[in-house]
């Protein structure tokens, strides 16, 4: 997916807020957030990281400088593995208008060395949002690895996969009942923009996502049914 | 089979308080690291061998009454885990081979999947 084409699709789909979240990386994220400077859609800088425990995590934040904070962490606790193209594919790096740079040569589909808990503690320090993944996903999913929420940690949100409805996930997945749910089209291609999560917010930042999901002065959180 | 027994036998690390292990039963054995199928496939008085060393892993062994958690790699519970296993009463034991070498050494003791 080259950034063009992310940033017209996802303002076909009217949606106005994104985050890029490829897997424990970041290359291109630059690249999007340069490709929306003149459109009416903002772009968050993320990753969507697989802990040690193989569950994947989505990491947001305001500005790139946190995201290479996390990004250089993530670096150093991933296993010393190339790439294999045949096998897992290519690992493009593009500017903003789609065209080769570079290619990103670590494996990045495999886990981390963070924990949940220290991938949490970081995330936060650094003033991001940490969501658990589609948790309901059997692969790579919290509940399927970690059997639910650990209980000490503020987590102001988990996030559900297309296939689901929230409603269908509370009632499957009883122990997700106290967290506020968003839902995403987990996008690998232009056709997967959901657009569903509503924000009444001030402005697209970090801090007013998370007040919007405490319910705090007037903002708002909803997910729009698509089925 | 006593705990003691696989203990010693198998040379594990006791990293929970210690106890008097031979008053200990293990009636079965399960291996898996997703906790959700542990939750409905471990069985009480039953040994959980696993390399996740997550501190969720003490409440499903609470859950379950399971005798202990073999946790396999040298995969290290934050000293909060350790804590709290000490708490529920969660035997945490721990060993440098894979799950596979644990589980051999443990059907070849004559332990099985199932409460017989």
């Amino acid at each position: 997916m080259i950034p063009p084409l992310i940033v017209q699709t996802a303002i076909e789909n009217g949606i106005n807020l994104i985050a890029i979240t490829d897997h424990n990386a970041s290359d291109n994220v630059t690249a999007v957030i340069k490709a929306a400077e003149h459109e009416d859609l903002t772009v968050l800088p993320g990753m969507e990281l697989q802990t040690q425990e193989d569950v994947h995590v989505l990491c947001l934040f305001d500005t790139m400088d946190q995201l290479d904070e996390l990004q250089t962490l993530v670096n150093i606790n991933l296993p010393d593995i190339k790439n294999n193209i045949d096998v897992f594919g290519e690992q493009f790096i593009v500017d903003q208008s789609g065209e080769f740079v570079g290619r990103n040569e670590q494996l990045l589909i495999t886990a981390t060395r963070l924990s949940f808990e220290q991938t949490f503690q970081v995330v936060t320090n650094l003033g991001g949002l940490f969501i658990p993944a589609h948790v309901n996903r059997q692969v790579f999913g919290l509940i399927t690895h970690l059997g639910f929420v650990p209980p000490d940690l503020a987590i102001d949100a988990l996030e559900i996969s297309r296939h689901i409805t929230p409603e269908e996930a509370r009632k499957e997945f009883p122990q997700i009942n106290a967290y506020r749910l968003i839902q995403s089209g987990d996008v690998h291609f232009l056709d997967d923009f959901l657009g569903v999560n509503q924000f009444l917010i001030e402005k697209p930042t970090i801090s007013e996502l998370k007040r919007a999901f405490r319910d705090e002065a007037d903002r708002k959180f909803s997910i729009q049914s698509h089925f | 089979m006593q705990l003691s027994e696989i203990i010693q036998q198998l040379d594990l690390k006791v990293l929970t308080e210690p106890q008097d292990f031979s008053e200990i039963s293990v009636n079965s054995g399960y291996c898996s690291d997703l906790l959700s199928c542990v939750m409905t496939g471990a069985e009480p008085n039953g040994v959980w061998i696993t390399l996740m060393a997550h501190g969720n892993i003490v409440a499903v062994a609470a859950l379950l009454d399971l005798a202990a958690i073999i946790i396999t790699e040298d995969a290290q519970p934050d000293p909060d885990t350790i804590e709290k296993a000490n708490e529920k009463g969660i035997n945490l034991l721990s060993t440098s081979v894979p799950n596979f070498t644990v589980v051999g050494q443990l059907w070849e003791l004559g332990l099985r999947a199932t409460q017989e």
